[in-house]
């Protein structure tokens, strides 16, 4: 197993862990930290095939690998203030966090 | 230094007029400032006809007010354009001032509107409004208990705009529009009491038989333009009245050997002869006596009837175009014959009538045919100067029938009045003051000048003797039948009903009649031979005292036959209706009219017979019933117009009815046709579609549950689908190795 084949592992693990949470899980905060797992998976994928990728193995000369997950963490922690922002409004209106109460918006 | 700027002062005194009013020799002046204010004149009492119009029925005294202040505003202009005038005929030549202005154009059409200051309008716009403000006054006592009071002073208001804008206006077509608006408002005022059907009759007559004779006039206005490219009469040169138009004109023959001048003239004639009453179009006058008296007065005696002679006076240039000195033209020729047979025809008939106005109407008749005489004989200022002193004592005439009328509790038929000098004492003096103006008294009245100049003209007409033996006979049956008039009325015995008490009316009905009659008699001065006053100014000529005017050869002589024709028809008439008392014939019914309020003197047989009747009855019988005109115009042109109405009436029903139906028939069979097809086809089909829609809408409102999980679900299956898509292409295609 190569390093890069490794990284790609735990990432599409911590995706999978990620998934799961959000799908699985009632309250909206461990539905956003499993939102955040996804993407931080993501991030780790962005890393690993910039550090191996074949042009600039062992080189590092371009940074447009680590630029591209450098942003992607500053929208990521936006978005997070964002969410948490929404549930923590919702909350004080309806004293709940719980997803499946929220039906409001249903059609 | 008192002194000083005393004699200063004494300067500018000496010089102020001169400076404000520079000596104008030449025919058209400088337009000054009251020449542009003219304008006011006709606006202000057409602008409070429209407030009175907004004022509810019961303000009557701010009604009143608003009219006669507005008339009053009107009056003090026009003294102020008077004595302009006045002014710069002293300093020289009167002036003719005008002011035009473009209305619209259309292409290179120019159509231009104006009004004028001349001696003319001048005297025109003092008598009307100074008449008319007497009328307005009379009317607060005459219509005090009508419950239309509002209604009158409103159509009165208009009235005076409209005739004071027929005075000032430069322009033909503005003429024409107010000459409009004056018919309407006497078609409005005749048909004031429109509940009576003879009043609503005699209105609509008034207006279609004016509007013959405004056909004629419209098709005059539209050839001058099409001929002249104006309708402006002055225009520093370019009017219609001016040389140069009038040389186009005499030279463009138009028919039968006739110049468009003659033509044009004779068109423009006959709108005048609708509107006063000349033959053949005379007949709406008499009926027009339906309307209130001050009506009669102001607007079918003194002011409206006489629009048709100022007609006349002021396109005078083209009446009298292409005349040779001390000759005449056709049109002239036309309106003397005319005038004249229409003094005759009018002096004749109001012999044989008993209603009091209709007497009066059919002299205003014979009277306004001596003025077109005055003006085809004898120039502009020999008709101006009959229609002004006629104004006054017309006026005053009808004021005092008005008078009478009220104070017999509205009898008109002289047969039930008598022996009213006691019982209406200012009324008395005042008619017979009229009475004596009218028959053209010697010395002391003005009728008598203003007519012995018609006279005197017609004598020394170079065309023709007959129009003058006309007026010779015609001014004898005057001064006949207002004696008969005047004894029927004032002497003799009451003859109407034992219940009505005649009375004086109030003074407010009274000092207008007073002051009518001093004009009636002093008006005079200002056309004797000796200091023609009137004809000088009308003609801006200078004036002289010169009592040599009267030892002209013919003059006195004539004068003399005059005075005599007058003192012929009054004795006459003294002789035979007022040297024995006329009283009621023993065993006729008395008539109690007090009881019948409101009902037709004319309808209910009165058994006194006339004196004249027993002798010559068939004659009287044609008088009577006025040369049978109205007959035979029912006999002539209204049956021909029952019979072309009835066709019209046939066609527009079986034929372009029946058209008409044929075409919406078919076009309802088109429209059911479609509503049907719109109905099964078109809506079913959109029916069926808003079904699914609902249906589909049904089934995705189920996805939308608003469960966020749930969507998150969705999103990850869809994710999963597309991933493994993406791997089994990837496969098949090689790119991917699995």
């Amino acid at each position: 197993m190569n390093p890069l084949a490794a990284y790609l592992v735990v990432a599409a693990l911590v995706f999978a862990i990620g998934l799961a949470i959000s799908l699985t899980r009632r309250n909206a905060i461990l539905v956003l930290i499993g939102i955040e797992l996804m993407l931080n998976a993501a991030n780790l994928n962005l890393i690993a095939f910039w550090r191996f990728s074949p042009h600039t193995a062992g080189h590092g000369d371009g940074l447009t690998g680590m630029m591209f997950a450098i942003f992607s963490i500053a929208v990521a922690a936006a978005e997070a203030a964002v969410g948490l922002g929404l549930i923590i409004a919702y909350h004080r209106h309806t004293k709940t966090t719980d997803l499946d109460a929220m039906t409001r918006m249903k059609g | 230094m008192i002194a000083c700027s005393a004699s200063l002062f004494a300067n500018w005194l000496a010089q102020s007029p001169a400076a404000e009013f520079p000596p104008d020799m030449i025919a058209e002046g400088a337009t000054s400032f009251i020449v542009r204010m003219l304008w006011l004149i006709p606006a202000i009492p057409m602008v409070t006809a429209g407030l009175i119009a907004l004022l509810k029925q019961p303000r009557r005294k701010t009604a009143a007010t608003l009219a006669i202040g507005g008339l009053v505003l009107s009056l003090l202009l026009s003294i102020m354009a008077f004595s302009h005038v006045l002014n710069s005929w002293g300093h020289g030549a009167a002036t003719r001032e005008v002011v035009n202005f473009n209305w619209f154009d259309l292409g290179t059409t120019h159509l231009q509107l104006g009004w004028i200051l001349d001696p003319l309008a001048a005297v025109m716009l003092v008598m009307v409004t100074f008449v008319g403000l007497l009328i307005f006054i009379y009317s607060t006592g005459y219509m005090a208990h009508d419950e239309n009071f509002t209604r009158f002073f409103c159509f009165l208001s208009l009235f005076a705009g409209g005739m004071l804008g027929v005075l000032i206006a430069n322009s033909l077509l503005l003429l024409f529009m107010c000459w409009e608006i004056v018919g309407l408002t006497s078609y409005l005022l005749i048909g004031f009491w429109y509940q009576k059907p003879s009043a609503a009759a005699a209105a609509k007559k008034a207006f279609l038989t004016t509007r013959v004779g405004d056909i004629f006039f419209l098709l005059g206005i539209v050839w001058l333009f099409a001929q002249t490219g104006t309708l402006l009469f002055y225009n520093h040169g370019f009017g219609a009245m001016e040389p140069t138009a009038l040389a186009t004109l005499l030279a463009q023959p138009a028919a039968l050997g006739l110049s468009a001048a003659t033509v044009i003239g004779l068109l423009i004639f006959a709108g005048a002869a609708g509107k006063s009453g000349q033959l053949p179009l005379h007949v709406w006058l008499p009926d027009a006596m339906e309307g209130p008296t001050p009506v009669s007065a102001l607007i079918h005696a003194a002011t409206m009837v006489a629009a048709g002679v100022y007609l006349v006076a002021r396109v005078y240039p083209l009446m009298s175009a292409g005349a040779a000195p001390g000759g005449s033209t056709v049109s002239l020729a036309v309106i003397a014959w005319i005038g004249a047979l229409t003094a005759l025809f009018g002096a004749l008939v109001a012999v044989a009538q008993n209603d009091i106005k209709r007497i009066l109407a059919y002299s205003t008749i014979s009277q306004l045919g001596y003025m077109m005489v005055g003006l085809a004989v004898g120039g502009v200022a020999v008709g101006m100067f009959h229609l002004i002193t006629h104004a006054f004592f017309k006026a005053l005439l009808f004021l005092g029938a008005g008078s009478v009328i009220h104070g017999c509790h509205e009898e008109q038929d002289i047969r039930r009045m008598g022996h009213l000098r006691k019982a209406m004492p200012v009324t008395f003096l005042t008619y017979s003051v009229g009475m004596l103006a009218l028959s053209g008294f010697p010395i002391f009245f003005s009728g008598f000048w203003s007519k012995d100049a018609i006279i005197g003209a017609a004598h020394s007409w170079p065309i023709s003797q007959g129009p003058f033996f006309l007026l010779i006979i015609g001014a004898l049956l005057t001064a006949f039948y207002m004696t008969r008039q005047v004894a029927y009325v004032f002497f003799g015995g009451w003859r109407g009903s034992h219940h009505t008490h005649p009375h004086e009316s109030p003074t407010v009905m009274t000092l207008p009649l007073s002051i009518l009659a001093v004009f009636a008699v002093g008006l005079g001065v200002l056309g004797t031979p000796a200091w023609p006053w009137f004809t000088s100014f009308i003609e801006s000529k200078f004036l002289i005292v010169d009592m040599q005017a009267f030892s002209e050869p013919g003059l006195l002589p004539l004068m003399g036959f005059a005075i005599l024709l007058v003192f012929v028809g009054i004795g006459l008439g003294w002789y035979l209706y007022a040297r024995k008392p006329i009283e009621v014939p023993v065993g006729a019914p008395v008539h109690d009219h007090a009881q019948e309020h409101g009902d037709e003197p004319e309808d209910t047989p009165c058994d006194l017979k006339d004196v004249l009747e027993s002798p010559a009855p068939v004659v009287w019988k044609w008088l009577a019933n006025r040369l049978y005109f109205d007959e035979l115009y029912a006999a002539t042109v209204l049956r021909w117009y029952a019979a072309l109405a009835w066709v019209s009436d046939w066609m527009d029903r079986r034929v372009w009815g029946g058209i008409v139906a044929g075409v919406s028939n078919s076009f309802r069979g088109l429209g059911l046709a479609n509503k049907s097809i719109d109905s099964q086809w078109i809506d079913g089909t959109f029916d069926k579609g808003c079904e699914e829609l609902v249906t589909g809408g049904g089934a995705l409102a189920w996805l939308q549950a608003g469960r966020t999980p749930g969507y998150l679900r969705t999103l990850t299956m869809g994710v999963l689908v597309l991933a493994g898509l993406a791997l089994i292409v990837g496969a098949a295609t090689g790119q991917v190795r699995l």
